[in-house]
């Protein structure tokens, strides 16, 4: 029942050989050993395993691999095509935005979207795009406050009023 | 440098270096110089590692980085029970400090011996040994010290050298792997022949496993599983597996009947016993004459909903011996747990911690390692990584207790409280494996040979207790009664979530203390500071109060609330003011925290803890409830049960108030029960309506206005 697909990841061409039905989250997890997407609902309501499909965000787990065939994927390991961190992980990094970390690649996959996209998204902007993205250990004000200073060039003014 | 040896002699080790006295089981000194600290502590995303790498390098005199901490392990590392409790700081803390404090004596003796000279006059600094121009490092040092002894009780347990180390922001050691997507978790493991499993849980809670059609399989190439109503498979291929579940699904025939109570009804199902009765304060007599107010407040069930759904890995070795790779709270409770299950040598068993998405109490780390055993004994020698479903997760793990109180009062003519009588019906709040006496595992109700699954207990009072933890109000009332009732038989699995009784109980009685000043006219800040003579808690509630800019003028529709407890009655002090806007919907704009937590080792970690505590509750109270009906739970994905999201998070900000002198304690779960209450206090300063049922929804709001209008 496996057939194969052609589809590119992070800027690399990609056979795997599964079937259809399989989720593209599971392929890259599994074929691709990516790790990155994570695995949270496998139903499309948690946001853990976001990745850019063709510039879009979609949840990998609900991306069954016949819809992926001849696509362009990115995962939250390919954001930064160089070496070192996309700008959204790195102030993610610099502001402590995460206890488990679990939902992080998912919200920087959504944020780093938007921002590549809208490099001026406001506040309100960014907490919509990221409303599809849970978060149980209580981080959300922290992700913002990060997402906003990434989207600053040069010196940034955004300082949280509770730094310390 | 001779101040040292005075500070330090002390009587005793610390508990949990008592008990696992061998300095090596704690440092491994390695040729190269990276200095292994293992614990028995294990990171549920709370950033333990990171506090206690701060201690240890800070005693051992060494550099951050030159600390590696690995996975807590049953054969290689020390046993330090259950990571719960906010009690890792406070437990493992000063184990560290003594081990490493001892280590670095050991080596100090050695660059001593090497030089002929008095160890006072060694110094270290960044892992090097000194003395004048001489200079030797751990590393060189590591094949001739032998750590293979046990901790001196009469030793060192500091080194008395505060480095800028501890009370700084360190940022946490596993966050980069994290943040850059690299395999970190439990699930992203890929050992040697590595197979997936997938169980297949009952339809509901009593249902037994009747028949199954196996032909139903033919095509997929899984392995298939059971014994009894413990039905799963096992196959190379992950996304193969889940489909063989869903297949399994329509092939299975169960036999199911009703056994949950009415979820509209909870407060007449807990208060029906039998139950057990827990007398924690006695009243000395009769309540006095005076105006009496009572109230009653209750919440329901609430899930952990871990972003993560549980994961467990289990291979039988060829030897006869089994390993486990778990994210449990307590591996050696897990590893004699499954011994018992299985009646089995622990011995025979290694349980290594792996970690996963945050974990806030008991959950189904467990239960999933227990699931890869049981499906790994039919591939010996390959492990198998059991993968549960969100679904599962939200409806199969334990869950958090609902509770009821009642709360009366007498206050005399000064408005002030002269007796307080407090009453909470709950069920228990701990089933952990081997708790009961049981192995406490799920998969072992299914089995042929079934484990019963008894009603929950609760953790002794000694440790927090459960149904009753802070249930003692921390006000100065002169005469006080309260009493607990515990559920005896229950169909609900119930086991520990963050805080436990707490956050019911603070809610309660700091709902009850509003209620208490509104009707005898008083502004709720000074109605507590009336009755609070602990000046750490004085300090705290007046903190988040100034912060907040209590007393000022509020906006139309914009209410603040306060909420305030010491939790355990002897852990963190944290004062929360929350700020509503109640019009067409509640919205909580914004929680502003204090809080003192003793000596501070990681600020920016403390606030995170808060942060996310307080975050964590605000989506508690506002929005969770599990649902069910007289057969199954039916909350069992994000859309049946709704956590917070981003645009409902509030800012949230907090202040650490600091008493020199005093030791740490732990942060994770101080704020919960304040900030109930805050968020419940200001709704009623908002709009004028108390709603007492949590979660406090806006169709709570409308039925509360109903009922106020009635
Ligand atoms: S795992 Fe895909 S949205 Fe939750
Ligand atoms: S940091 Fe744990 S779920 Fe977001």
């Amino acid at each position: 029942m496996t057939q194969a697909f052609e589809l590119t990841v992070n800027g690399r061409r990609v056979r795997i050989e599964t079937h259809p039905d399989t989720s593209l989250l599971h392929a890259l997890r599994n074929e691709l050993g990516l790790k990155g997407p994570r695995f949270g609902c496998g139903l499309g309501l948690c946001g853990a395993c976001f990745v850019q499909m063709d510039g879009k965000v979609v949840a990998s787990c609900d991306t069954p691999m016949w819809s992926a065939e001849g696509r362009t994927v990115v995962t939250v390991e390919g954001l930064e095509p160089g070496e070192g961190l996309h700008r959204v992980q790195q102030a993610l990094l610099d502001e402590q935005a995460a206890q488990c970390g679990f939902c992080v690649s998912g919200i920087i996959v959504n944020a780093a979207t938007l921002l590549d996209t809208n490099p001026d998204a406001d506040e309100e902007a960014i907490v919509e795009a990221l409303d599809r993205n849970l978060c149980r250990c209580g981080v959300q004000r922290r992700v913002v406050r990060a997402v906003m200073k990434a989207r600053c060039e040069g010196p940034c003014h955004v300082t949280p009023e509770d730094a310390s | 440098m001779t101040v040292q040896r005075e500070i330090v002699a002390a009587p005793a080790l610390p508990k949990d270096l008592a008990a696992n006295p061998v300095l090596s089981r704690w440092v491994t000194v390695h040729s190269g110089g990276t200095i292994d600290v293992r614990v028995g502590k294990v990171e549920l995303g709370q950033g333990i590692l990171t506090a206690l790498a701060q201690i240890a390098a800070e005693e051992l005199g060494v550099d951050l980085e030159q600390v590696r901490m690995p996975p807590a392990n049953t054969a290689h590392g020390p046993n330090e029970g259950q990571t719960s409790g906010s009690m890792s700081i406070i437990h493992s803390g000063p184990a560290v400090r003594a081990a490493c404090a001892q280590v670095r004596a050991r080596f100090t003796a050695e660059a001593a011996r090497r030089w002929d000279v008095d160890p006072d006059l060694v110094t270290v600094r960044q892992g090097l040994f000194s003395c004048g121009e001489r200079a030797v490092s751990y590393g060189e040092l590591a094949g001739v010290v032998d750590l293979d002894v046990a901790a001196d009780p009469g030793g060192p347990l500091t080194s008395g050298d505060r480095s800028v180390l501890v009370g700084m922001s360190a940022a946490r050691l596993d966050l980069p792997d994290k943040i850059a997507g690299r395999p970190r978790y439990i699930h992203d493991l890929a050992l040697p022949g590595q197979l997936s499993g997938r169980v297949l849980r009952p339809p509901s809670p009593g249902a037994r496993l009747l028949r199954v059609d196996e032909s139903r399989l033919a095509d997929l190439d899984v392995r298939l599983v059971r014994d009894g109503s413990f039905i799963g498979v096992v196959g190379a291929d992950e996304a193969e597996a889940m489909r063989a579940v869903q297949v399994l699904r329509d092939a299975t025939t169960w036999e199911e009947s009703d056994s949950l109570p009415d979820e509209d009804d909870l407060s007449a199902f807990l208060r029906s016993g039998p139950h057990e009765t827990i007398e924690v304060l006695t009243p000395e007599g009769p309540e006095p004459e005076g105006r009496t107010i009572r109230a009653t407040y209750s919440r329901p069930f609430l899930a952990h909903g871990s972003m993560a759904p549980s994961c467990g890995i289990a291979r039988w070795n060829d030897d006869g011996t089994l390993s486990v790779w778990s994210h449990s709270q307590g591996i050696h409770g897990l590893r004699a747990a499954i011994a018992q299950a299985l009646d089995m040598d622990a011995e025979r068993i290694e349980v290594e911690h792996a970690e996963n998405a945050g974990c806030y109490g008991h959950n189904g780390a467990d239960d999933a390692a227990f699931d890869a055993v049981l499906l790994a004994r039919d591939v010996p020698g390959l492990p198998v990584q059991v993968q549960w479903s969100r679904q599962d997760e939200l409806a199969w793990s334990p869950l958090a207790s609902a509770m009821t109180a009642d709360v009366r009062a007498v206050v005399g003519e000064s408005g002030s409280v002269s007796s307080w009588r407090y009453d909470v019906w709950s069920q228990g709040h701990t089933s952990r494996p081997g708790y009961l006496g049981v192995p406490g595992l799920l998969a072992g109700a299914h089995l042929e040979r079934p484990w019963s699954y008894p009603a929950p207990g609760d953790p002794p009072a000694v440790v927090g207790a459960g149904t009753v933890r802070n249930g003692v109000p921390i006000y100065d009332f002169p005469d006080r009664g309260v009493t607990g009732h515990r559920l005896l038989e229950t169909p609900i699995r119930t086991s520990a979530m963050r805080a436990l009784g707490a956050y019911m109980n603070v809610f309660a009685i700091e709902s009850f203390m509003d209620e208490l000043a509104l009707a005898t006219g008083a502004d709720p800040l000074e109605y507590r500071l009336r009755h609070l003579g602990d000046a750490r808690g004085r300090s705290v509630l007046e903190a988040a109060a100034r912060s907040a800019g209590w007393g000022n003028p509020a906006e139309e529709g914009v209410g603040l609330g306060l909420g305030f407890a010491r939790y355990k009655d002897k852990g963190a002090y944290c004062a929360v003011v929350a700020e509503v806007e109640a019009e067409s919907d509640i919205r909580l704009r914004r929680l502003t925290i204090a809080v003192d937590v003793g000596r501070v080792v990681n600020p920016d970690g403390v606030r995170n803890q808060i942060e996310g505590g307080a975050t964590q509750a605000a989506s508690w109270t506002l929005k969770e409830r599990v649902r069910f009906d007289r057969r199954r739970i039916t909350s069992d994905d994000w859309e049946s049960y709704p956590i917070l999201r981003f645009s409902e998070a509030p800012e949230v900000s907090v202040e650490i108030v600091e008493t020199p002198g005093t030791p740490s304690l732990g942060a994770g779960e101080a704020a919960q029960g304040p900030t109930a209450a805050a968020i419940a206090n200001a709704v009623a300063a908002a709009i004028g309506v108390r709603v007492r049922d949590l979660p406090l929804t806006a169709d709570a709001v409308v039925a509360a206005i109903e009922a106020a209008e009635d």
